[in-house]
């Protein structure tokens, strides 16, 4: 009896969170989205949403989220799996992880400054011929910002998951007479899936929903789901269609967890047979 | 008799960081289709030689050669060897079936014969049935055996077992230890075959190497290693066996727990320290007047099939004896022996002085 109501005692901490930071705002998002601009109740933003220009900004979004993703996946893949095999292999972790605690803004600024107009970048284009460029506002440097940022985020992820590996699962592939790419493909990259899950999760759906970065370092260039609510919210004051978005943009990640969700095969003992 | 080995190892050394030595200067010849067993105690570099034949790791020094082929450097999955591993090692992300099919798919089999070898392969581990199972829903004995399918369904030219039936009970590792003898004499293939237990070596082996530290410190077939152990290592590591310090006083005559005896030995210095082996079933108990030592019984075991029984003679030397004969605790009694029960062994002797010695005396009583 005592227990069960020392353990209702714990959960009010937590409850009360969920409740006040979790379940309200959104409650609060939901209910702001029902309103125009005038605060009549509508359901005109939700219309407005189907537009050309919300599905264009929407798939825009997609699009740049999948690319940060995908060029984050390709360049963590592989450096945490040499990390795993390296001899410090903490410490090399560490040290990768470690830029991800300095503040996003900061990095973002030293960003401006690296491909700035007298950034050292141009400095060496200038130097070497080329001429000096515009890297600042381009779909490039935004990327690639992004990517910088979200890498150590897909990297944790994925090389817990190698870390775990069995290393006799891959002597057994090889003894089986697999080539180093099909033991690859067919016990390394199968085993350290959800891994890969649990990276594109934290990166993608984090990168839907930029705007800072995509404000600094694409300027007006590049238009996220995330910069079109900061400017409904802020600029255009229309928060009934800021709030639209930002449900979509809820809906979009849950469905995103739904499809990266781990699976329970093979989850948390990955290789380990014993 | 000229027959190329399979397999050889032309003073193979291993080390670790340049420090730690696991395999030190090993040479030795494997013959096709013969079982082969590596015995010996913990960390003595067993599973090292397999990793070596598999070529997941290379020697640090010397050759190993496959068909009188140099194969130091080809990866594990151009060799024609499989391995069954000491723990496992089964991917757990595909079901016992696949498990199974794994080598037969990368060699891009076609489906009916896949499914054909490797239902044959989990008949022969009694796993029919299992194909759709999980590996997480496999007990551990289960997966041993899941295990061993996986290596023979690939029909390589040599089978690798590193402890494979370690974790099965007493019966069934019996059947398994027929039937694996048995499947090795009718596939005509090398296997070699790692273990802890000295029981199991002599059953199912054609030889045995018996390893201690890096080292082979003998090899021969069962019976030679059982009777004639090189050394106080290999006597007490193949079986129970009274080990006592004793002279040779000439050809012949062997002088030990205060006695001089008989013996087939010769060959060594007069008055040279030795010592003797005597196995326990190798001893009779009779009346103390007959005996030609006589002990006193300490304790006494019942185990199954004999009494052990652990006695003492007046200089203070355990004698074990294996009986069907009960004795009774406290009795004096006579113990008996053959003189060719009397194996005397000489101190650190080398494996080729001491084939040397034997063959020149040596009554062809078990040559083949
Ligand atoms: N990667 C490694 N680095 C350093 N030392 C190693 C390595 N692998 C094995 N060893 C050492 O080599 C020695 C032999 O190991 P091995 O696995 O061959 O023993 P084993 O005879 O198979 O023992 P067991 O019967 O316990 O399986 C051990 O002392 C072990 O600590
Ligand atoms: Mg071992």
């Amino acid at each position: 009896m005592q227990n069960k109501s020392t353990k209702a005692l714990y959960l009010i901490p937590y409850g009360a969170w969920i409740l006040l930071f979790v379940v309200a705002p959104i409650a609060l998002v939901v209910y702001y989205s029902l309103f125009d601009i005038h605060g009549d109740f509508t359901f005109s933003n939700y219309k407005a949403f189907f537009s050309s220009v919300y599905l264009e900004l929407t798939l825009s979004s997609f699009w740049y989220a999948f690319l940060i993703t995908l060029f984050s996946l390709l360049i963590s893949y592989p450096t945490a799996y040499f990390l795993t095999k390296t001899k410090h292999k903490q410490l090399w972790l560490l040290l990768i992880i470690i830029p991800s605690w300095i503040n996003l803004l900061l990095k973002t600024y030293a960003f401006i400054g690296i491909f700035g107009q007298y950034g050292p970048i141009n400095a060496f284009f200038a130097a070497i011929g080329i001429g000096s460029t515009q890297l600042l506002f381009t779909d490039f440097s935004f990327i690639f910002v992004s990517v910088y940022i979200f890498i150590p985020f897909m990297i944790l992820p994925i090389f817990n998951a190698i870390d775990r590996l069995n290393p006799a699962l891959i002597d057994a592939s090889r003894d089986l007479g697999a080539s180093p790419w099909t033991t690859f493909r067919r016990v390394i990259l199968p085993l350290t899936m959800n891994g890969v899950k649990s990276g594109i999760q934290v990166t993608f759906i984090p990168a839907l929903s930029l705007f800072m970065i995509t404000r600094l370092i694409a300027g007006n260039k590049v238009i996220t789901l995330g910069t079109a609510i900061e400017q409904q919210f802020l600029v255009t004051q229309n928060w009934g269609m800021g709030s639209t978005i930002a449900v979509f943009l809820i809906l979009f990640m849950f469905i995103i967890m739904l499809f990266t969700g781990q699976k329970e095969k093979g989850g948390a003992s990955v290789g380990k047979t014993k | 008799m000229t027959q190329q080995p399979i397999i050889r190892f032309d003073n193979v050394s291993k080390r670790y960081n340049d420090d730690t030595t696991v395999l030190s200067n090993i040479s030795f010849e494997m013959e096709r289709g013969k079982f082969y067993t590596l015995l010996g105690p913990s960390g003595c570099g067993k599973t090292t030689i397999l990793r070596l034949i598999a070529g997941f790791i290379e020697p640090s020094s010397g050759e190993i050669q496959f068909n009188g082929k140099k194969i130091n450097e080809v990866p594990p999955n151009e060799r024609q060897v499989n391995t069954v591993f000491q723990d496992y090692a089964l991917f757990p992300h595909l079901n016992v079936f696949e498990n199974v099919a794994f080598g037969l798919r990368i060699k891009k089999i076609k489906q009916a014969e896949v499914k054909r070898r490797v239902e044959e392969a989990l008949r022969f581990v009694n796993l029919q049935g299992y194909e759709n199972r999980e590996i997480s829903e496999m007990s551990g004995g289960q997966r041993q055996r899941v295990a061993i399918a996986r290596a023979i369904v690939n029909d390589p030219e040599i089978i690798l077992l590193d402890e494979p039936l370690s974790a099965l009970d007493l019966k069934l590792r019996t059947e398994m230890q027929y039937e694996l003898r048995e499947l090795q004499q009718r596939l005509g293939k090398t296997f070699i075959f790692v273990t802890h237990d000295q029981e199991e070596a002599l059953a199912m082996s054609d030889e045995i190497f018996v390893m201690n530290a890096g080292e082979i410190v003998q090899s021969g077939t069962p019976i030679d290693i059982y009777d004639e152990p090189i050394n106080r290592f290999v006597a007490d590591f193949i079986g129970e066996s009274n080990i006592v310090d004793g002279v040779m006083i000439r050809d012949h005559l062997v002088r030990f727990a205060g006695k001089e005896f008989e013996c087939v030995d010769a060959g060594l210095d007069t008055n040279e320290k030795i010592e003797v082996v005597i196995r326990p079933e190798d001893l009779e108990i009779t009346s103390p007047e007959r005996g030609k030592l006589i002990v006193t019984v300490d304790t006494q075991l019942f185990r199954g099939v004999h009494y052990e029984l652990s006695t003492y003679d007046r200089d203070g030397n355990e004698w074990l004896v294996h009986s069907t004969r009960k004795a009774q605790v406290g009795d004096e009694i006579g113990l008996d022996f053959d003189p060719e029960a009397i194996h005397v062994m000489r101190l650190n002797e080398s494996e080729e002085d001491f084939d040397r010695r034997l063959e020149s005396y040596e009554v062809p009583d078990h040559a083949e």
